[in-house]
């Protein structure tokens, strides 16, 4: 008997490896960004947590404005500020333990100063003298990333290497909404997922990856929602609201630790600043837009709720912001200072032993150098 | 012990041996890529090794080869020591970027703070029929990337030694394994592996006084042969096997062509930007006033990798080689 003889009679029945899936509504994210501030929740926030959010929020916001104008000075080749998503950057270092690890992009000098780095060393990068100011292994702050997305699988395989190791560890990987168009972006959550490794992704969704808005990125209802394909948990959290973005990335850090694998979180913000100084937003935005997101800033979110709690008053504004001119009192000073260079580094650290061919380049250079020492002379 | 010495092994058996032998002595050392746990990769060079390490040391991977090496980054900058497969020549370009941006120059700009042993397996060059993408000589594009190794065995005692020197070492590998060599026979005891020369150094693998050939990976034995069949034409050819592109032996080359006055480079690559014009450059700047002939090129074309029914006209073969010999009696014609 044929199949068309057997019309009718047929039923369809699912191929021989078929399985029911699971239901993956466990990992699809809210409708709307989480928040915390605001909101009834926020009574049940720690008061030490919030006052620590709060110094650490207005800290970040003077090293940013700071940062910036040492641009204007020369001092830094660029800047690409964070200023308006500060509650990314500070929840972000401060949901980690010591020995767990973070992976920052170019605009995450906050999160790494944050997480303990000098302020001087973190800018390295963007002054000029060198590409890694710091030993990463130091405060587990990976170097700062400027190929979007490639940061994502040295996480995973990081926080993979940890667990086969035995040791109690997570990583924590920072990327943009631009970011998560790139081929290293689906590679690392697919890698995360198959592995079950303990990591923990933080898109910081500011609108723009550069000039070029979300919806020209992506056709998914939410960045979050880009887990629920790959089998991990997808978080969707107001990144202005650093209550709300601490909590969130506190759950899927200790989902993470006890086993759980991954989690994708969206932080919702905005990105004040025009991508670096070097940018011209007004091209691409308008300021009245700016301005709404002006009034949900960060720390303007969180001092209402601490004002409210009485957990702050006017000098408790003003310390924070005391110690803030401190920092970056003491930033611009060593900023200003002409970093001393030695230009034989550059043969130092390419080869654990110089080639040979390394070893002639660098007694040219050194001739050269001596050369021109003389003839200062 | 005996008679495991006089059965010859393959170039794949002995650097399945590697892999073994650098497993076992350095818990650290993981392998990783697609199909190398249960299958033993596509040309069986990690066979046994996941029964013997478990799936933790010896892991199939997702089919992603930026993921597979992006993800050997962290795992080395958490003390592990990956050997990452990349299975074919042409599937490694995804990786790119993770080689060149990251894995190359980790150690750089982190002041020597965080260096990356990783070895990168990739099964390269023509020969074997391959369709498309199969066959590819990417060694230009690893050479031209400072702060990678690269090192191509030809031998089967260089393939075990090379690969446990690639595996011990604190810097990137790129490890070219010539596919057409893996089934190579030679007399070689895999429980008595003797020491080769290290990463680093050229061997000469034929003494001889009026030429030399300068070759590596998948085209020494075709040299050797065709420096066997010049001896009818009254050359004694010698042929030095470089080993290792990164780091390079100027002194073995350099002293190897002051002796015979001539050199023909010969590699499988294109010639256009490839390393033959790099090594004649070297070899000219080294020996002008020893040359009695322009530094020769015998290459691939300089065209795509092209079907396996017309590779045998694009491999340089030894009637190309000697045809360039033959151009070396230069001052005479000139």
């Amino acid at each position: 008997m044929t199949v068309m003889e057997q019309r009718g009679a047929y039923r369809p029945t699912p191929p021989p490896a078929w399985q029911p899936r699971t239901d993956p509504a466990p990992l699809l994210p809210d409708a709307l960004p989480y928040r915390v501030l605001g909101t009834d929740a926020a009574a049940d926030a720690d008061p030490a947590l919030l006052r620590r959010l709060y110094a650490e929020l207005v800290r970040g916001r003077r090293y940013n404005t700071q940062a910036t104008a040492l641009t204007k000075q020369g001092r830094l080749a660029v800047y690409p500020s964070s200023t308006g998503q500060e509650a990314c950057e500070v929840a972000a270092a401060l949901v980690l333990e010591d020995r767990d690890w973070l992976f920052p992009s170019y605009r995450d000098t906050l999160a790494a100063v944050a997480r303990g780095l000098d302020p001087v060393q973190a800018l390295t990068l963007l002054r000029g003298d060198w590409h890694t100011g710091y030993d990463p292994r130091e405060h587990r702050v990976a170097p700062l990333c400027t190929p979007l997305a490639t940061q994502l699988p040295h996480a995973v395989g990081l926080a993979h290497a940890a667990r086969l190791k035995g040791d109690d560890v997570v990583a924590l990987a920072l990327v943009g909404d631009g970011g998560t168009s790139e081929g290293d972006f689906h590679e690392a959550l697919n890698f995360a997922a198959v592995w079950q490794a303990p990591v923990v992704f933080l898109v910081q969704n500011n609108g723009f990856a550069i000039s070029v808005r979300l919806e020209k990125q992506t056709a998914a209802p939410s960045l979050a929602h880009k887990a629920v394909g790959y089998g991990m948990p997808g978080r969707l959290v107001d990144g202005n609201d650093a209550v709300a973005v601490h909590q969130v990335l506190a759950g899927a850090v200790a989902h993470a630790r006890a086993g759980g694998g991954p989690t994708l979180v969206e932080a919702v913000t905005y990105r004040i600043d025009a991508h670096t100084n070097a940018d011209d937003a007004t091209r691409y935005r308008v300021d009245a837009e700016v301005e709404t997101w002006r009034a949900h800033d960060p720390i303007v979110l969180l001092e209402h709720e601490l004002t409210e709690r009485g957990l702050l008053d006017e000098d408790g504004v003003r310390a924070a912001r005391d110690a803030a001119e401190t920092m970056a009192a003491d930033l611009r000073e060593r900023m200003n200072q002409d970093p001393v260079l030695d230009p034989m580094d550059l043969f130092a650290h390419v080869y654990a032993e110089p080639t040979p061919q390394l070893r002639e380049q660098e007694a040219l250079l050194r001739a050269e150098l001596a050369a021109e020492r003389e003839g200062a002379q | 012990m005996t008679t495991v010495a006089l059965k010859p092994a393959t170039m794949a058996q002995a650097l399945t041996r590697a892999l073994c032998d650098a497993m076992t002595a350095d818990l650290t050392v993981h392998v990783m890529g697609e199909d190398v746990g249960t299958l033993g990769g596509v040309f069986r060079v990690t066979d046994g090794l996941a029964e013997e390490f478990g799936e933790d040391r010896v892991t199939d991977t997702p089919l992603a080869e930026a993921g597979i090496l992006g993800t050997a980054v962290g795992m080395a900058m958490y003390g592990l020591r990956p050997v990452v497969e990349m299975q074919f020549d042409a599937f490694a370009y995804p990786a790119f970027e993770q080689l060149i941006s990251h894995v190359a120059r980790m150690r750089n700009r982190t002041r020597g703070a965080m260096p990356l042993p990783i070895t990168i397996r990739v099964p390269y060059g023509g020969g074997i029929g391959g369709v498309e993408h199969h066959s590819d000589s990417s060694e230009a594009y690893y050479m031209a990337t400072p702060g990678l190794h690269v090192v191509m065995p030809a031998t089967v005692a260089d393939a075990y030694g090379l690969l446990r020197a690639a595996i011990a070492s604190d810097d990137p590998v790129v490890f070219l394994e010539p596919k057409r060599l893996y089934w190579s026979k030679d007399a070689w005891n895999p429980e008595e592996p003797q020491a080769v020369e290290p990463i680093g150094r050229a061997v000469v693998r034929r003494a001889g006084r009026s030429a030399t050939l300068l070759t590596y990976g998948p085209s020494v034995p075709v040299c050797l042969e065709a420096a066997e069949a010049a001896t009818a034409e009254g050359w004694d050819l010698e042929v030095v096997d470089l080993r290792s592109l990164v780091p390079f032996d100027d002194e073995t080359v350099a002293a190897s062509v002051r002796r015979t006055g001539r050199a023909v480079v010969v590699h499988e690559s294109g010639s256009y930007g490839g390393p033959g014009g790099e090594i004649a450059a070297r070899v000219t700047e080294r020996c002008f006033h020893h040359l009695e002939a322009p530094v020769l090129r015998v290459a691939g074309f300089d065209i795509p990798y092209p079907p396996p029914m017309l590779e045998r006209h694009h491999l340089p073969g030894v009637d190309r080689i000697l045809d360039a010999v033959g151009r070396l009696q230069w001052e005479a014609e000139n």
